[in-house]
């Protein structure tokens, strides 16, 4: 190994596939070897078995479905006003002074903390899971996307002018483009964050969702299940993760040369 | 000829506070005549670029005025097409899209736009290149768009920030007889910042001088040398004793340079 050095393709695959295969080793031995009593960590067979005994008879897909809707609504919700207003703080100074100082500060107050609050002012409905996850994505996605804009180089800001930019057209063809692909970035992480959002929301006052699942189980010592609902998440977290880094490599051709 | 094109008049430029702070550039008066190509020559931090920023409008004067054809200069614009020694060709745009964005600013037809682009996209060489990203081209091929670009516009003036500072020697050399063989078809007016002095001489129909910082123009020569330029004219009695004479002068400015450095 030297510092550095790529590796081949291949390799990288069965390296990455390989930790995947050790840690399931790893768990099965402490279980089924007897090092841990099943009270407190179920074995992988069980936990796929009542993983599969969930999702047919006990409507587990739909718990999924319901925590995917809230994840991606209260996230489309930040987005689509974190965008505008992180651009807007990135391009215009007088903007990000008036903001800046605030949303730094709303960023450290924990999304979770919020949960009885929202409980009292909202109810346990839909609006308090999507408040949660607005409340923990959108002041990351508004500083983070004013950085990313007001870190446009200035030399490319100047070569526009003298091509005969105007301010407006210098926010629209020039910030923002040359930005995308760093939003887009930030996006797949703050989404990654959202769904750690709720799932905390699911696990106080919840009638659905993986969350609440967890939550039942626990009251009936169920381990199995409740790996089985983490290791869901994991998925689809995986999953989502990589559509992301998919459609951005085609979204950005440009930013992926030279890497 | 006519009257000149570019004005600019007592222009000086100061950073810092008003009383102290660094004196960039001191009271510069120049003319430009329409269809000059000038060459201005001078040590580092002697604020020759600094010059060139206001005539761009990139940078405001602490005193003085600049003018184009009479209108007062008080920003940038399109008609002052401008190239940087950076590479600033926009990462996102493939070549043709690089050359069409000011041709965009302004509204025209994608028709027209295209035209435009691909005339100059073959001016510079680089047809069959205009699907590429900025980064799959080499830096002087960066540079060549980015020419292309600034013309594309049809600028009133080319404002040059040694566009080939950052290149190798060879790839200068080229790219030097490539822009004066377009200068020599257009005749857009240049305004061509460089520490060269070769490259000032080749290129240039006037050489301006300017002295260690605070800048101000000290030597204003005409370049004795017929259009069209071929590189030999490097080798010729004519080139070589101006090339003579304004390294004497350039070699003073940078001593003195040196020795403000020293004492400061």
């Amino acid at each position: 190994m030297k510092p550095l050095v790529p590796v081949a393709p291949g390799t990288r695959t069965v390296l990455g596939v390989a930790f995947f295969v050790l840690f399931v080793a790893v768990w099965a031995a402490a279980t089924f070897g007897g090092l841990v009593s099943k009270t407190f960590l179920a074995d992988p067979l069980t936990m796929v078995q009542s993983g599969w005994t969930l999702l047919t008879k006990m409507g587990f897909a739909a718990d999924i479905g319901m925590t995917v809707w809230r994840v991606l609504g209260g996230f489309v919700i930040a987005a689509a006003i974190a965008l505008p207003l992180g651009v807007a703080m990135g391009a215009y100074k007088p903007v990000e002074a008036f903001f800046e100082p605030f949303v730094s500060f709303a960023r450290y107050l924990p999304a979770s903390a919020f949960i009885p609050l929202l409980i009292l002012w909202v109810g346990i409905g839909e609006a308090q899971k999507l408040a949660v996850i607005f409340i923990g994505s959108f002041f990351q996605l508004v500083l983070m996307v004013a950085v990313v804009v007001g870190n446009t180089r200035r030399d490319l800001v100047e070569a526009a002018y003298t091509l005969g930019s105007t301010d407006a057209s210098l926010v629209r063809r020039v910030l923002i483009p040359g930005a995308a692909p760093e939003i887009a970035e930030i996006l797949r992480m703050v989404l990654g964050w959202a769904w750690t959002y709720v799932i905390v929301a699911e696990l106080i006052g919840a009638s659905s969702g993986i969350g609440h699942m967890i939550t039942d189980s626990q009251a009936l010592l169920a381990t199995d299940q409740i790996i089985f609902g983490i290791i869901v998440i994991g998925l689809i977290g995986l999953v989502s993760d990589f559509g992301f880094k998919q459609l951005n490599r085609k979204l950005f051709p440009w930013a992926q040369l030279g890497r | 000829m006519a009257g000149p094109i570019l004005t600019v008049r007592g222009v000086e430029r100061r950073f810092g506070p008003v009383n102290g702070g660094t004196l960039a550039l001191q009271a510069t008066d120049l003319d430009v005549a329409e269809n000059d190509f000038i060459t201005i020559l001078g040590p580092s931090g002697c604020g020759k670029s600094t010059l060139l920023r206001i005539v761009a409008g990139l940078d405001h004067p602490t005193a003085g005025t600049v003018d184009l054809d009479g209108r007062r200069i008080d920003g940038p614009g399109a008609d002052r097409g401008m190239v940087f020694q950076s590479y600033t060709l926009f990462p996102w745009l493939n070549v043709l899209d690089n050359v069409c964005f000011g041709l965009r600013e302004r509204g025209l037809p994608r028709a027209q736009q295209l035209e435009q682009a691909g005339a100059f996209i073959a001016k510079v060489g680089l047809r069959g290149f205009e699907q590429h990203f900025p980064k799959q081209l080499s830096g002087g091929m960066q540079q060549r768009v980015a020419i292309a670009r600034a013309l594309a516009n049809r600028p009133r003036m080319l404002l040059m920030d040694e566009p080939f500072g950052a290149l190798d020697h060879q790839t200068r050399e080229l790219m030097q007889e490539l822009l004066l063989g377009i200068w020599e078809a257009e005749r857009t007016t240049v305004l061509f910042v460089t520490h060269d002095i070769d490259e000032a001489v080749f290129m240039g129909s006037r050489v301006v001088v300017m002295s260690a910082r605070p800048g101000r123009i000290k030597l204003d020569r005409v370049v004795p040398l017929p259009h069209p330029r071929h590189y030999a004219v490097k080798t010729t009695p004519d080139f070589m004793a101006l090339k003579a004479e304004l390294t004497e002068q350039v070699r003073d400015e940078v001593r003195a340079a040196q020795s403000a450095q020293a004492t400061a």
